[in-house]
């Protein structure tokens, strides 16, 4: 997995609450068995006018101008706004790899669907809650900036404004410490071995119906 | 020390405690469908692991699987191929799979307790949000995504922090046309699409106990909706009478011990939750969704809402957007709004009570001349079998419905059976968002009896003033 320690990068901004699984990646992209190839689908339903297809080449669809990723200013962004639960509905793990290979390593909002927030870390993701207050803040000071970019740190755990203002968020110690060090977790786990076995060894007594 | 049912079965299944207080949790249960592992055995094949225990797994194809037709196999190419991944991915592994021309093949929510899969006090979890839906026997039942399917394949764990607990209880008896998903429906509409995020529900209360095994099912599916970590419910005789003498289930000697142990996974009286709800089940009405949310849900006897109403300035921009996704205008009422298409069927309410309730509403009707197409899509292959043996099928035919395989469908639309744009559906799925039952496809969530009698009318009606003929 890909490490995460410092980016700085532009913002686009999501000012919608309850984005959810389907809408970032929808379902017809699903059917593909890679990891790879599906940011040119993020938003399709809101970026184009057109039904997306898989494999379907992108390049000529016809765009929603309005949908915020369309729009000039925000070509290139790598950070997302988004609101109040963010990710919610299906657990693919499509939304954060279309997110990623659309070349958003981070979103931050005041929320997020569980399952989504962990498949973030999965992948060298980092999702940043902040009060809904400094999203407010962002929110404005992105529309009003062009080019308005941020700088966030996993190892303070800060995010920071152009203007030098910095915000700190929380990050489990566990998930930080994999994030950082960009640690595949099965080999983790794996380092635990006997401790799983002496666990089923105990449980094949205590309710060995279970095997 | 006093627990609740969530922690009995948590504390149970702790492997190791991390300094940080996560905890490798051991999994019981692994259901895997072809959409979210192809990626996830691809890993393991990159690693050169295997399968820590091959028993733990289960597999069935379901998200792709055409719903007529089956013996022409998949003609989307795309689709076969994720199919025919999983079939692959199995055998390699030596995971036990039911293919798409086996009886037991379903939507991996029902066919998991219908074979005794899912039991008592196990921890479950499939790379699906719905897996909820096994905590209606008093399992602890998660959604992951596809790399923590890899890892529990890999390892037979997860990496987990204990969420908070919270108990929702509804209380009293429900009316007569109130069913299981309007119970749900009701809750999400009180506490909102994030009212459970960081929490494990445990449904509780005179109501909640009063349901069948298929109606505590889809109660706690929609857990997921409520942005729940997981939904559960307490076992008890009803519980142990669905789980007794089903292919996976124990039998003999192994039953009884088991029998004994499950007698004990309820909270105990005194058990504290973080958060406690109650709800008045009197208060309950049939209900149906008329936005793109599932928190998005009324009365069938009230009007749509208008956006000045909204609680803040973000319900008021989400309420706005729904209702011109929708096609829909503040103040019409839900009975007036006619379908053009009704869907019954999925994880929440594809079982044999499903469609009992949906044949009896449809027996003596025919559909409404303005309804395209009333989709009929059992749950699994065992499903379907038992409707029939029940006469179910020709009820719905009769009635002019259309009688299919065992599949998600349109649930999600992945196969050929969707919605197109401003198309409006009567649909017992779970999930109204936008595109969700295809791109422009205008959703209402409902109970089968209310989505039957939606076809017979043409449009929403109030199930509890239902002439039936049957
Ligand atoms: S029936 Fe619908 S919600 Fe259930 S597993 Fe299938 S697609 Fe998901």
């Amino acid at each position: 997995m890909q490490a995460f320690t410092t980016m700085k990068g532009l913002v686009a901004p999501m000012d919608r609450a309850n984005v959810d699984t389907d809408a970032i990646i929808p379902k017809q992209f699903l059917k593909s068995i890679k990891r790879t190839g599906y940011g040119p689908f993020l938003f399709d339903e809101w970026r184009y006018k057109d039904v997306g297809q898989p494999e379907m080449d992108c390049t000529h669809r016809p765009l929603h101008s309005d949908f915020v990723l369309n729009q000039d200013r925000y070509q290139g962004a790598s950070i997302l706004l988004a609101r109040e639960n963010f990710g919610c509905g299906s657990s693919r793990e499509h939304a954060p790899w279309a997110l990623l290979d659309y070349g958003f390593r981070c979103v931050i909002a005041p929320g997020f669907a569980d399952i989504f927030y962990n498949n973030c870390f999965k992948n060298g993701m980092l999702p940043v809650v902040l009060d809904d207050s400094i999203m407010d803040r962002l929110f404005a000071e992105c529309s009003a900036n062009e080019g308005y970019a941020l700088s966030v740190d996993l190892n303070t755990q800060t995010v920071s404004t152009p203007s030098g203002a910095s915000f700190p968020f929380e990050v489990d110690a566990f998930r930080q410490h994999c994030l950082l060090n960009g640690l595949d977790d099965i080999d983790l786990t794996l380092q635990d071995a006997a401790a799983i076995q002496m666990y089923e060894a105990r449980q094949k007594k205590l309710a060995p119906w279970m095997f | 020390m006093a627990k609740t049912l969530f922690d009995k079965v948590w504390d149970q299944h702790v492997v190791k405690t991390n300094d940080d207080g996560s905890v490798l949790l051991y999994i019981d249960r692994h259901l895997v469908h072809e959409v979210t592992s192809p990626q996830a055995f691809e890993g393991l094949r990159i690693a050169g692991r295997k399968p820590w225990n091959v028993n733990a797994a289960v597999a069935t194809p379901d998200h792709n699987v055409p719903t007529i037709d089956r013996d022409k196999g998949i003609e989307d190419p795309v689709s076969r191929i994720q199919v025919e991944a999983l079939d692959a991915n199995c055998k390699e592994f030596g995971i036990t799979e039911f293919g798409m021309d086996d009886v037991r093949q379903g939507v991996v929510h029902v066919v998991g307790p219908e074979q005794g899969l899912t039991l008592p006090g196990m921890t479950v979890v499939c790379g699906d949000s719905h897996t909820a839906t096994h905590g209606a026997f008093g399992a602890i039942a998660m959604g992951i995504g596809t790399s923590e399917v890899e890892h529990v394949l890999a390892t037979q764990c997860l990496i987990q922090k204990k969420p908070k607990r919270m108990r929702i209880s509804v209380e009293g008896e429900l009316p007569v046309g109130v069913t299981g998903k309007d119970v749900v429906l009701y809750i999400i509409a009180q506490i909102g699409t994030a009212g459970g995020t960081g929490y494990a529900i445990e449904f509780a209360g005179s109501a909640i106990r009063s349901l069948s095994m298929e109606g505590r099912m889809s109660v706690c599916n929609m857990a997921i909706e409520a942005g729940a970590r997981c939904g559960m419910v307490a076992a008890d005789d009803v519980t142990l009478d669905y789980v007794k003498g089903r292919p996976f289930s124990p039998k003999g000697e192994q039953w009884v011990l088991a029998e004994a142990a499950w007698h004990e996974l309820h909270s105990d009286a005194d058990a504290e939750f973080d958060h406690e709800i109650v709800f008045n089940a009197g208060d309950i009405v049939p209900q149906v969704s008329w936005g793109t949310s599932p928190e998005m849900v009324l009365p069938v006897t009230a009007s749509v809402p208008s956006p000045v109403d909204a609680r803040d300035a973000v319900q008021k921009e989400g309420w706005e957007r729904a209702l011109v996704y929708m096609g829909l205008e503040a103040g019409v009422a839900i009975e007036a709004i006619e379908v053009d298409k009704v869907f019954i069927g999925s994880c929440t309410n594809g079982r044999i009570e499903d469609f009992r309730e949906a044949a009896r509403v449809a027996a003596g009707h025919k559909m409404a001349a303005n309804v395209k197409l009333a989709l009929i899509v059992p749950g699994s292959g065992l499903v379907k079998k038992q409707a029939e043996d029940e006469g179910l099928d020709k009820i719905f035919i009769e009635a002019g419905f259309e009688w299919r395989e065992p599949g998600c469908s349109m649930c999600l639309a992945m196969n050929a059976d969707r919605l197109e744009a401003g198309e409006r559906c009567a649909s017992t799925s779970n999930r109204n968002f936008e595109g969700r039952q295809g791109a422009g496809g205008q959703t209402h969530l409902v109970s089968p009896a209310m989505a039957a009698a939606a076809a017979i009318k043409g449009h929403f009606v109030d199930i509890r003033d239902w002439e039936f003929k049957g």
